[in-house]
């Protein structure tokens, strides 16, 4: 007679992992699935960790974890070919307890954070893939392992499958994700020394800094490209909707050589080496692509929910948020044993009133219509290089003559006010 | 009831692992610890045969804490009990003091459960000596059988077992009396895809772990450095070799570049 558990949370990533973690602290008999070799061998993130929904989880995490640095400063070029505007934020209150958020390597991360949920007492088999649900009578009561022997039971089963989640499709809660749901992101990992690390990115030991790339990072794209700092590696990567890399033929590991050498990334990247290359789909349809959340007898949380805000690169912490209220919702359903689906839709209703329903429902048509509206990355973001240069260059030209030119290079008066038309359009779907 | 114990070793994955160019020796943190390949099989063997005769597997290993995740995969394996001889005394042992240590720890186990069989891979993949397997046997004064890669028969009643030992040229059989050990080939057994159920029982299991004290009528002297006679005066690497050509172009033009290439070579015909 095979073994029944109180739950089974498929997928030791954030999501999952913050589930069991939740589960094993209430006393739940929960067992965690992993398909790799270990928790965080499969998983890929560009590698920004925010604090605040971690410590919901394990207060003060951040004197044990394995991090690499604390962010306090954040850059956001907009680069155009041979030039880049840069808007940045640095803060050392960011550099302090309790921080805002920190670079991590989810290969180690997620190995400890795992080991942290073990320690509340969630069981841990890795190696294991979940091929199916186990659905009797129109709810599903457990999952099928490829291994023999491979059925396993439980009152209720929560999918942190990630974003393919070929569990909740089955299941018939999400079709296949189109092409413009889903970014396609490729990074590399690069050695450097640490005191160079901090030399070229202007940072004392201990302080990290992330950069954001808009425009020619990806040719145009709809999508970033990032560079953030680790301890004694960079991470840098390229992330665009698939339907772009489609339409515009391009291979995502050109694009990623194409940024690496780029001339206002270049310098950065010198003299390193890389020694970890990876690739992972990213679910980025927002609000409107949310799946069936809850049904009988299971959950779907983090990715496999389509829980990313792109616009803000925002993705973990939905995950840990949405695998903690999992949690809460299974603990209820259990005083009063019932995990049917009108019990466990509570957990779709406190994810919609929580920050993650909210911030997905602000910028529910934004990644829609940066997409829809291929001009802003085409043209506005060169347009700005274009600008700002006039502007300081000093060649003996006046202020106001400078400005005319500016005004000049806005196009004709038709092109102006489809500019100011397109201006307001970003603002309403982004504020 | 059959009792086989599969004596095991976590050691670093010496497939990716990087050496320190300064001081020619293994950066242990560059690489994941492992159970030692050819101990996989010996588990694998001793599951089998439990499975053939009905029986005990336990399974018996020295090292560091974290040295539990070897004994879990052998749980996975199929095996039914876990020993563990974890302490300082026990560090920094060569193949002399770990026999020695090994066999105290053996003879603690057949105290509570008298031991048939003992299985231990060829060797390590980190040592590579091959040494530990017979030196239990001899200190136990059990036959060693090295070199198995197959198991014909195991009969407790009768007292003897029958195995294939790998030579050169073939192999030769062999028939011996229990107890004995044998040190196992890996085209012994093809290892087996664990079933969920023993998944689950590993990740629950804690062996059992002794330190030194544990053991009975232990000779302090003759443990860890202590007890190692083994003096390391030099560890290199060896030279990469130099030279070489890479032949290039279809398969037809590589095949006739290469024999005129071994024609001028005339003292190989000579």
């Amino acid at each position: 007679m095979p073994e029944k558990f109180d739950c089974i949370v498929v997928g030791a990533g954030p999501a999952g992992t913050a589930c069991a973690y939740e589960l094993a602290k209430a006393g739940v008999n929960v067992l965690l699935l992993e398909r790799g070799e270990y928790p965080g061998a499969k998983n890929v993130m560009g590698g920004v960790l925010y604090r605040k929904m971690m410590e919901d989880i394990i207060p003060e995490f951040y004197k044990e974890a394995p991090l690499e640095r604390p962010i306090v400063e954040q850059r956001f070029m907009m680069m155009d070919k041979e030039s880049a505007v840069t808007f940045s934020y640095k803060g050392l209150e960011w550099g302090r307890e309790p921080y805002n958020n920190f670079t991590v390597l989810r290969a180690k991360f997620d190995q400890w954070f795992a080991e942290k949920a073990v320690e509340q007492g969630a069981l841990l088999v890795c190696e294991t893939v979940a091929v199916e649900c186990i659905v009797e009578n129109g709810r599903v009561v457990g999952v099928r392992t490829d291994r023999p022997d491979g059925d396993i039971y439980a009152d209720v089963v929560v999918l942190a499958d990630g974003v393919n989640s070929l569990l909740a499709k089955q299941l018939g809660f999400h079709r296949e994700w189109r092409p413009d749901e889903v970014a396609l992101a490729t990074m590399e990992i690069l050695k450097l020394d640490k005191n160079v690390i901090e030399d070229r990115f202007n940072l004392e030991a201990n302080q990290g800094c992330t950069i954001e790339i808009f425009g020619d990072a990806t040719k145009g794209i709809l999508g970033t490209g990032f560079l953030y700092t680790n301890k004694d590696t960079l991470s840098i990567g390229v992330g665009t909707l698939l339907s772009g890399l489609i339409k515009h033929k391009i291979k995502p590991y050109e694009l990623l050589e194409y940024v690496k050498n780029h001339p206002m990334i270049r310098p950065y990247i010198q003299g390193s080496e890389p020694v970890e290359y990876l690739a992972h789909l990213i679910p980025e349809g927002g609000y409107h692509s949310i799946p069936k959340v809850a049904g009988n007898g299971v959950l779907v949380v983090g990715d496999a929910a389509q829980l990313v805000n792109a616009i803000h690169r925002e993705g973990s912490n939905m995950a840990m948020t949405s695998g903690r209220l999992a949690a809460e919702t299974i603990i209820m359903a259990k005083e009063q044993k019932d995990f049917s689906e009108s019990m466990l839709d509570q957990y779709r209703m406190k994810l919609m009133e929580s920050f993650i329903g909210q911030d997905l429902k602000k910028y529910k048509d934004a990644t829609h219509h940066f997409e829809s509206f291929p001009q802003y990355f085409e043209q506005y973001i060169p347009m700005l290089n274009r600008a700002t240069s006039q502007m300081f260059t000093v060649d003996g030209a006046s202020k106001w003559e400078k400005q005319k030119k500016i005004w000049r290079d806005l196009g004709s008066t038709k092109q102006k006010f489809k500019l100011a038309r397109d201006m307001m359009k970003a603002w309403k779907v982004m504020k | 009831m059959l009792h086989i114990v599969a004596c095991i070793k976590q050691v670093p994955d010496t497939k990716i692992i990087k050496m320190n160019p300064k001081t020619n020796t293994m950066d242990r943190a560059s690489a994941p610890a492992i159970l030692n390949p050819y101990d996989a099989h010996a588990v694998e063997e001793a599951v089998r045969l439990k499975k053939k005769y009905g029986g005990i597997v336990s399974v018996l290993t020295m090292g560091p804490p974290p040295a539990v995740k070897a004994i879990k995969k052998c749980i996975e394996l199929g095996a039914d009990e876990g020993y563990m001889i974890s302490d300082r005394a026990f560090a920094g042992a060569d193949t002399l003091a770990t026999s020695y240590a090994l066999t105290k720890a053996l003879e603690k186990i057949a105290k509570h459960r008298p031991i048939d069989l003992i299985i231990c891979g060829k060797m390590t993949i980190d040592g590579d000596t091959g040494q530990v397997g017979p030196g239990i046997a001899r200190r136990l004064n059990i036959p060693p059988l090295t070199g198995v890669n197959k198991v014909v028969e195991v009969n407790k009643e009768k007292g003897y077992a029958i195995v294939h030992r790998k030579l050169e040229d073939g192999y030769e059989v062999v028939k011996s009396q229990l107890p004995c050990l044998f040190t196992v080939e890996k085209d012994i057994n093809d290892i087996s895809f664990a079933p969920l159920p023993n998944m689950i029982k590993a990740a629950r299991y804690q062996p059992t772990i002794w330190t030194a004290d544990d053991l009975e009528d232990v000779d302090r002297k003759q443990l860890g450095l202590k007890g190692s006679p083994t003096i390391v005066s030099k560890v290199w690497a060896p030279p990469k070799p130099e030279g070489g050509k890479i032949l290039t172009g279809t398969k037809e033009e590589q095949v006739n570049e290469l024999l005129s290439i071994i024609l001028e070579k005339k003292e190989l015909f000579s």
